[in-house]
């Protein structure tokens, strides 16, 4: 989904691109609270960039100081170039979507639309045209007449959506925008919006502690912990190469194991882990001092269940199956190794009849490729 | 607790306790009808009457204060309203400033002050300002104004300080969001949403306006009697049957009021829930 736009075009590989929002040392303090850490980040023309963390990381205050609502502390925010120190929310080209929709309770459908174009003192008939439009993008033209409260939480989104769009902002910021809409539609809006933005050719600057909907959206995703970024990449990137612990922790399921750093050369590295009976090889070197502390993450699905035991001397282990949790497409194994520790391991369910299936308590190996675990020391 | 269904309890503390709240307005009202002079003698043979109301709309002395009463009433209850929602707003929205517990403290201290206090401060400040700038030059209608906005508006800061904080700020950041400037933004966005609250207070000081006595009786000077200072002084000289008259015109007027207000606001929310059924009926 994201990968064909990412292929299209990734302006951040290209160091003479000219970013569209230089977030540059960006700190913001309440108090002695620090929200944001000296924050540095570019994001491009037509970028999904996605802010994904737990409450509290500083994201709704990053977003929030983007369009005007807080003053940095320290640090420069530059939308197109222009320094955004001064310039109040009403005359920056930023549109936002809240998270509470914030539909004018006392005005119809209509009337919110039009609010924004309103202020821009446009002719009658223009500002009719353009809701109509934007109205039928969203497809709530038969819904103009209405009040908010009269709307169900899908359109009260589309509305909100209709509202920020309208202005035809450069820059979109949107506040887990999906965060009150129930599962079915959800999926169903999340295509939609990206349909949206890539008809309009709007930047977006997405908020969200969803990682899923931070997946499907994100043409970049940027992981925010403690009010730092803790990694910024692409939604694969992210996912297969977790630059830190957090992140690897933070993105997904993965059972994670501390080890030392036994053979480090250019083309793999042996880490020995005190909870799995074999060393872990991976194919790619690591820049790290001898015997260093690391941490190896084992993605669920990248683990293969076996009776017998793998001929391999490296990336294997041996457990008891304990649980087993049945989801349609998959299952997922909660195995105990012999170590005591806890896995957790997801196969497809490919085959139709339960006839070969593992069962509770059995004895099964664990194994996976060299190129699966990740490694590293932060 | 657990009652039997059946118990005659409940409905005997019900009706003692309407019998206490509603029996001595029935009687005056019941009263106000009687022919004889005697307030608590009832002349059967010549009641009913109506003549304590014509009496009454004779008395040129009680329909000017019950004028003035009106008059006073509207200008503190409209000068409360503008004072106590700028006070309700800066309290709700400004954030932290220097002064703010202060604000908020001298706002609210005069719904828990003692009224001969209130009443006795506004005297000497009366008479301190009188000596030192000439204004306001004796006691009349304006101090009484000014003594009565200055308990009112606290009662109306309260009300729109708690719509206020029950309503989403993101309102407001949304409207700026969209290019209205902070004044577009209150007179659009904020003025309608609280205008319940800020109408609310007005009819609240309004009330509390009409029947105040104590603070009026500091505050007072020659030729500014209200309403309640007539009726007090009448009763001191001993109840006469055309005050029975009057009270009885006030309750109904105020009973009328309430009893509308409370019709119109049924009817909106009946209306409202309405919508939103229909609504849900359309839905996806």
């Amino acid at each position: 989904m994201t990968d064909r736009r990412a292929e299209k075009d990734e302006p951040w590989k290209d160091p003479a691109a000219q970013p569209y929002i230089a977030i540059e040392n960006v700190t913001k303090r309440f108090g002695e609270f620090v929200a944001v850490n000296s924050v540095s980040l570019k994001i491009y023309k037509g970028e999904i960039f996605c802010l994904l963390g737990g409450s509290g990381c500083g994201k709704t205050t990053l977003l929030r100081m983007l369009a005007g609502f807080e003053k940095p502390t320290a640090g420069k925010i530059l939308i197109d170039g222009q320094d955004m120190a001064d310039i109040p929310p009403y005359e920056r080209p930023v549109n936002m979507m809240f998270q509470s929709y914030a539909l004018f309770p006392h005005m119809s459908v209509y009337d919110n639309v039009a609010f924004g174009l309103e202020q821009e003192k446009l002719p009658r008939t223009q500002i009719k045209q353009r809701v109509g439009e934007i109205l039928g993008i969203v497809h709530m033209g038969d819904y103009a007449k209405r009040k908010p409260h009269q709307l169900s939480g899908g359109q009260r989104q589309r509305v909100a959506l209709a509202r920020a769009l309208v202005k035809r902002p450069k820059l979109l910021l949107l506040d887990e925008p999906l965060g009150a809409l129930d599962r079915k539609l959800r999926e169903h809006t999340q295509f939609e919006l990206i349909n949206i933005q890539e008809q309009l050719g709007v930047t977006f600057v997405v908020v969200t502690h969803d990682q899923e909907e931070a997946m499907t959206l994100a043409s970049r995703i940027g992981v925010m912990n403690r009010g730092e970024i803790a990694q910024i990449g692409t939604p694969r990137q992210i996912y297969e190469f977790p630059a830190t612990r957090f992140v690897a922790d933070f993105i997904g399921s993965v059972n994670l194991f501390d080890g030392q750093l036994v053979e480090d050369e250019p083309d793999h590295v042996r880490v020995r882990c005190a909870d799995l009976p074999a060393p872990v090889y991976v194919d790619h070197g690591l820049s790290a001092p001898p015997n260093a502390q690391l941490w190896v993450a084992i993605r669920p699905e990248k683990i293969t269940l076996e009776r017998a035991q793998p001929g391999a001397t490296d990336n294997w282990a041996r457990g008891v199956i304990k649980e087993i949790a049945y989801m349609g497409d998959m299952s997922i194994y909660m195995i105990r190794l012999d170590s005591g520790r806890q896995v957790r391991v997801t196969q497809a369910n490919i085959v139709r009849k339960a006839g070969e299936a593992f069962s509770w308590e059995d004895q099964v190996y664990l194994a996976w490729d060299a190129s699966s675990p990740v490694v590293g020391t932060g | 607790m657990s009652l039997p269904r059946r118990s005659i309890f409940v409905p005997t503390v019900l009706a003692f306790g309407f019998a206490f709240l509603y029996v001595p307005i029935l009687s005056m009202m019941f009263f106000s009808l009687n022919n004889s002079s005697l307030v608590t003698v009832w002349d059967g043979p010549n009641s009913p009457t109506l003549k304590w109301y014509v009496k009454l709309l004779n008395n040129r002395p009680i329909l000017d204060a019950a004028w003035l009463s009106i008059k006073i009433a509207a200008v503190n209850a409209t000068g409360a309203a503008v004072l106590g929602t700028l006070v309700g707003l800066v309290l709700a929205r400004f954030g932290r400033f220097r002064g703010r517990t202060l604000l908020s403290a001298i706002t609210t201290a005069p719904l828990v002050m003692p009224e001969v206090i209130t009443g006795l401060s506004m005297l000497l400040l009366f008479v301190a300002l009188e000596q030192w700038i000439g204004w306001p030059s004796g006691r009349g209608v304006t101090t009484i104004t000014i003594a009565h906005i200055t308990f009112s508006m606290s009662y109306v800061s309260v009300i729109v300080q708690s719509r206020l904080a029950s309503f989403d700020e993101s309102l407001e950041e949304a409207a700026m969001d969209l290019g209205a400037r902070p004044p577009r933004v209150f007179r659009s966005i904020t003025l309608p949403l609280i205008f319940p609250a800020i109408l609310s207070g007005w009819l609240l000081s309004f009330t509390l306006s009409w029947d105040d006595l104590v603070i009026s009786q500091f505050v007072a000077g020659p030729g500014s009697t209200t309403l309640p200072m007539v009726i007090f002084s009448k009763v001191r000289l001993g109840v006469s049957p055309d005050v029975n008259a009057l009270a009885t015109i006030m309750v109904l007027i105020v009973a009328t009021g309430v009893v509308v207000s409370a019709v119109v606001m049924q009817r909106q929310e009946r209306r409202r829930q309405r919508e939103v059924q229909m609504a849900l009926a359309s839905g996806e």
